[in-house]
C-alpha cells in the first residue's frame, strides 16, 4: 500500500483543541494532495493530522480533501476531528452481537470451515493495518504528554521480539483493556511464536457445536495481528488455536508463523 | 418519571453492564459493511436490507437481554416505549442517549435524534455518488429496533430519514407504530 508522508508545519498564536486545526490561522500550511484510492473502499479510521505538534502523517486511502470543505457541502471532514478522544465505551454484549451477525452472514456463504476462517481472517486483517497506525500514534502521543518538551521518540520495531511485545502489550490492552497473558516462542521451529490470551473476549458468549469443532472464530484476531505484523513488514501467516487448560476453557493460542525472508533478516541484524 | 428512566439507564450502565472500548466495535462493523458492499457489487439496496436483516436478528436477542438488565414492566403506551428505548436501550448496548423528537400527530410515529453514533465513528461514505444517496450505513440499528419492538409485540416499521454521513444536518431514525400484535398459540398446538 503506498503512502506519503510529509511534515505538517503550523504555525500561528496558538492551537485551541476545541476548535481543531482550524484555530491556526490562515497561516495554516496547506495540506499536501495525497493518492486517492478509488474503487468505493469504505474508509474506517485513519489518522488526520494533528496540530499541536509538527507531525509525520500517512494516509491509507481515500482522498483528503482540503481543510474543511467536503465535496457534499460545506461540513468538515472527519479529518479535522480529533483522534486522542475520551474513550468512549460501549457494552461487550453489543461487540459480541455483532460479532455473531457477522460470522453467521459468512457461514451462509461459506461452503467450508477453512473458507469461513478464511473470511474472517480477511475482515480482521483490513482492522489490523488501520489498527497499527492508530496504537503507534497515541503510543507517541503518550511519549509526547509526559516527556516534557522531548520530541517523538517511537521507533519503528524491527525485531521480532520487540515488534512482538507491541503487540502482546500496546495493541491488546487498547482493544481488550488488558495485555495478552503470554509470549511464547516455539521449541521446534524457529519462526513460530506463540501469543497466549486465557479469555478471549469475542468468543467468550460462543459455544461451538459437534459439526464446527476445528472452527476457531478468534481467526478475526489472528487476522486483525497478521495485519498488524504485515504492514510492519514482518511478512506472516497467524492462525487461531484453542487449547483449554484446567481453569481456562477459551483459552487461545496464536500462532505466528513468520515468512523465510523475515528470519534472514532478523540473522543479519543479530549479526550486525 | 422520565428523569427516573434516564437515572436507571445511567445506573445500569454505570454497575450491570461489561465495558469494551468502542473502537473495535466501530472498526468490526466498518470492516463488515466493505465486506458486504464488495460482496454485493456496491449494489447499496442490497447493502441497506442486508444490514437490517442483520440487525433484526440481532434485535430479537438483545430484547431478552434488554428485559433481564433493567426489569421492565410492559409500557403504558408508545410515548413511554420511545422513552425507554432512547434513555435505558440505547444507553445500555452503545453508552449513547439519542433524543426523542418529532411526534407525528397521531402519536404513532417518533423520531431518534443521534448527537452521536459510535458505529460511524471516523467513518467516510465512498466517494462513487451513488454511496451518499442510496446507503443508510447505520442501518443495522433499524434493523435492531424493528426486531426487538416486535418481539414484544409491536409491530413498527423503523427506518432511517437523514444520516449525518450523507451530508444531512442529523442523524434520524423513524418509529412507526403499525399495530400492536396478539400472541397467537402457534398453528397445530393447543
Amino acid at each position: 500500500m503506498s503512502s506519503s508522508h510529509s511534515k505538517v508545519q503550523i504555525q500561528g498564536i496558538g492551537y485551541d483543541p476545541t476548535v481543531g486545526p482550524r484555530s491556526t490561522g490562515p497561516t495554516q500550511a496547506p495540506l499536501p494532495a495525497t493518492p486517492t484510492m478509488r474503487g468505493g473502499q469504505l474508509s474506517s479510521p485513519s489518522t488526520p493530522i494533528t496540530s499541536s505538534t509538527p507531525a509525520i502523517f500517512s494516509t491509507r486511502s481515500n482522498s483528503l480533501k482540503s481543510s474543511g470543505s467536503n465535496a457534499i457541502g460545506g461540513l468538515t471532514s472527519i479529518y479535522d476531528r480529533n483522534l486522542h478522544r475520551a474513550k468512549h465505551e460501549i457494552s461487550l454484549s453489543s461487540l459480541s452481537f455483532l460479532f455473531m451477525e457477522m460470522i453467521s452472514i459468512n457461514l451462509n456463504t461459506s461452503k467450508s470451515v477453512v473458507e469461513l476462517e478464511r473470511k474472517l481472517n480477511n475482515l480482521g486483517y483490513t482492522i489490523g493495518l488501520k489498527y497499527l497506525e492508530l496504537a503507534s500514534l497515541r503510543v507517541n502521543f503518550n511519549n509526547n504528554l509526559t516527556s516534557s518538551g522531548k520530541s517523538n521518540t517511537a521507533k519503528r520495531d524491527i525485531k521480532i521480539l520487540e515488534i512482538l511485545q507491541f503487540v502482546v502489550s500496546t495493541i491488546w490492552t487498547s482493544l481488550f483493556g488488558k495485555p495478552a497473558d503470554n509470549l511464547e516462542k516455539s521449541s521446534e521451529f524457529n519462526n513460530q511464536f506463540m501469543i497466549i490470551d486465557n479469555a478471549p473476549l469475542l468468543t467468550r458468549y460462543i459455544s461451538m457445536p459437534k459439526e464446527y469443532e476445528n472452527l476457531n472464530c478468534e481467526a478475526f484476531i489472528a487476522g486483525l495481528i497478521e495485519g498488524v505484523l504485515d504492514s510492519s513488514y514482518f511478512k506472516c501467516e497467524v492462525s487461531a488455536h484453542g487449547v483449554p487448560i484446567d481453569n481456562f476453557p477459551t483459552r487461545t493460542v496464536f500462532l505466528i508463523k513468520f515468512d523465510e525472508s523475515v528470519m534472514k533478516r532478523e540473522a543479519r541484524l543479530a549479526g550486525k | 418519571m422520565s428523569k427516573q428512566i434516564k437515572q436507571s439507564g445511567d445506573d445500569i450502565w454505570k454497575n450491570k453492564v461489561e465495558k469494551v472500548n468502542s473502537e473495535l466495535f466501530t472498526l468490526t462493523y466498518g470492516s463488515i459493511v466493505s465486506q458486504l458492499c464488495r460482496d454485493f457489487n456496491y449494489n447499496y439496496s442490497e447493502v441497506n436490507s442486508q444490514l437490517f436483516k442483520m440487525g433484526y436478528n440481532i434485535g430479537i436477542r438483545l430484547i431478552d437481554e434488554f428485559l433481564e438488565k433493567s426489569q421492565l414492566s410492559r409500557c403504558s403506551s408508545f410515548q413511554e416505549t420511545a422513552e425507554i428505548v432512547s434513555k435505558v436501550g440505547f444507553k445500555i448496548f452503545l453508552n449513547v442517549v439519542p433524543t426523542v423528537a418529532n411526534w407525528s400527530a397521531d402519536s404513532k410515529t417518533f423520531g431518534l435524534v443521534f448527537t452521536e453514533n459510535p458505529l460511524a465513528d471516523f467513518v467516510e461514505l465512498p466517494d462513487d455518488g451513488k454511496a451518499s444517496k442510496e446507503l443508510w450505513y447505520s442501518n443495522v440499528l433499524s434493523g435492531v429496533l424493528k426486531g426487538a419492538l416486535e418481539m414484544v409485540q409491536l409491530d413498527c416499521d423503523v427506518f432511517f430519514v437523514s444520516d449525518v454521513l450523507r451530508g444531512d444536518e442529523t442523524t434520524e431514525i423513524k418509529v412507526k407504530l403499525l399495530s400492536v400484535l396478539k400472541d397467537e398459540i402457534p398453528a397445530g398446538e393447543e
